[in-house]
């Protein structure tokens, strides 16, 4: 067999394209999996959490193997006004045992570990190798042309798992022009805290961890929202945009970031700290509304490249959705090759998979969030409003306190109608509680 | 305004020799928005006097946004070449 002749090539070495390449690698196939990084990982960026439950059952108590941070026993929703906030402060002892429900990672490190896994059970590892198209017969995509000498390669199926901008699902003919309203752009900073502050000033103990996600207005009127993730001895901390606010807006996230950290709600958290890393990346938010056409012949789409991330209000998941998607094409091709058939009828098994899978479960579920995400009082009035609300309630001030009605009426009359807030009260309900 | 690329020198850049993304500045100077300018988490768009913007790939984290911003089309955007761009030590 030819060197540049694989089963399978996979492009992108992230959680999903790892996950597709370690299961196609344990049944024995041949697989490549392409990476445009010096290493898998030196490109990738989130918030920082992964819920790995999903990840536990392609490899047993990975946590006993995987570089992670933190545990995530804390988890935090927050929200900020201009100079108060609230919060809500949920500590769970089950989240503290094993399986645990999510870890906070640095991707530099845990798509490191968990490729040379797919290594380990016999994928080949290309780094600093970008596919920049694929390669048809007909209707059939037949292999990616890397962007190196000799870099026709070729197999029956490929995995497209290249990202939030998958310029190979685009080229392929599965998705159309990217729009502002579908993706939120995020920035990051990691800040090196002094020895042992973190633990103090979040109450964490041994290998505690906290995560906390803001929404509200943004510095500059973006929409969008905040995180702080617990490292083991940095916090990173970043902001959220909507990128059509980003483009309406002419607001810069950096100037927001800035804001955020100088935020009384924020700022004492960082007191002392160092600067260690500045980084971005864009999140597909638009749930069901982006996901391209999943398949054609030979070739999937998986992860973000695929639009699949839950975006729903109080969830913004990610990795497990990729790995779990991963693992839903590593086993379309595995069966495609029992069968011998890799055309379109046989690849159409993937849809099947995920719609059977929580990852299309959950964005069909919270397609109904979006029309929410994208209802500017959510950041305009709201937070400031509940902030506003509780400040005047909690406020001692001789006067006496009103019965909370009264105030609400009084405080809300001065942003909106209460009808307004019936209607967006309702689309909160069909977002998230019916 | 936040100097951006102060925060930038702590990251490791292996520069490829070419551009990644070529912007056609004829389109450019058509923009009514210049949205780049402002949108770019790493400030690689800068005002210029004659064709609006002016973009500088070397500092670019290759997040995408300036191409899903962009509404006429004026840049072909590519990933880097294989181990060009930024090195994340963290993220």
């Amino acid at each position: 067999m030819n060197s540049n002749n694989f089963d399978v090539i996979v492009v992108g070495a992230g959680p999903a394209g790892i996950t597709a390449a370690l299961l196609l690698a344990r049944k024995g196939l041949k697989v490549t999996l392409l990476e445009r990084g010096e290493f898998p990982g030196s490109k990738n960026m989130f918030g920082g959490a992964v819920f790995g439950r999903v990840l536990h059952d392609i490899i047993p108590e990975y946590w006993t193997k995987a570089p992670f941070e933190r545990f995530i026993s804390r988890k935090m929703i927050t929200m900020l006004a201009e100079d108060s906030a609230v919060s809500l402060d949920f500590h769970s002892a089950a989240f503290k045992k094993p399986p645990y429900n999510g870890f906070v990672v640095q991707r530099t490190s845990f798509d490191r570990w968990y490729a040379q896994e797919a290594v380990k059970a016999g994928a080949v590892l290309l780094t600093q190798t970008v596919a920049d198209d694929i390669i048809r017969e007909g209707s059939q995509v037949v292999g990616v042309m890397a962007r190196r000498p000799q870099g026709e390669l070729r197999a029956k199926v490929v995995i497209a798992a290249d990202g939030a901008v998958s310029l190979l699902a685009k080229k392929a003919g599965l998705r159309r022009e990217f729009t502002p309203n579908q993706f939120s752009l995020g920035v990051k900073e990691v800040v090196q805290l002094p020895a042992g502050a973190l633990e103090e000033r979040l109450g964490l103990t041994g290998d505690e961890g906290m995560s906390n996600e803001f929404l509200g207005r943004m510095g500059g009127g973006l929409h969008g929202g905040a995180f702080i993730y617990t490292n083991r001895d940095c916090l990173s901390l970043g902001v959220v945009a909507q990128a059509h606010s980003l483009k309406a807006r002419k607001a810069t996230i950096y100037d927001a970031l800035d804001q955020f950290k100088r935020h009384p709600a924020v700022a004492p958290l960082l007191e002392g700290g160092r600067f260690l890393e500045y980084s971005a990346h864009l999140i597909p938010e638009a749930g069901i509304n982006m996901v391209p056409q999943l398949f054609t012949g030979g070739m999937m789409v998986a992860g973000d490249a695929a639009g699949l991330v839950l975006a729903g209000g109080v969830f913004l998941e990610g990795v497990n959705f990729a790995i779990a998607a991963g693992k839903a094409a590593a086993e379309t091709a595995i069966q495609a090759f029992e069968k011998g058939s890799f055309d379109q009828a046989a690849m159409a098994e993937y849809e099947v998979r995920l719609k059977e899978s929580f990852v299309l479960q959950d964005i069909d579920r919270f397609k109904t969030a979006i029309p929410m995400l994208l209802n500017e009082r959510l950041y305009e009035v709201y937070p400031s409003f509940v902030c506003r609300t509780l400040e005047n309630w909690f406020m001692v001030d001789g006067t006496g306190h009103p019965k909370l009605a009264g105030m609400v009426k009084r405080l809300l009359g001065e942003d909106m109608g209460l009808w307004q807030m019936t209607k967006d009260g309702y689309q909160f309900g069909r977002a998230m509680l019916w | 305004m936040v100097d951006i690329s102060q925060r930038l020198k702590f990251s490791r850049y292996r520069l490829d020799r070419q551009a990644h993304i070529e912007v056609d500045y004829v389109k450019c100077r058509r923009c009514t928005h210049r949205a780049c300018l402002t949108a770019c988490p790493a400030q690689c768009y800068l005002a210029h006097a004659e064709n609006g913007v002016l973009f500088n790939y070397e500092g670019c984290l290759e997040c995408g946004t300036c191409y899903v911003i962009c509404d006429l089309g004026a840049l072909k955007w590519n990933y880097p070449k294989g181990g060009c761009g930024v090195n994340y030590r963290f993220a």
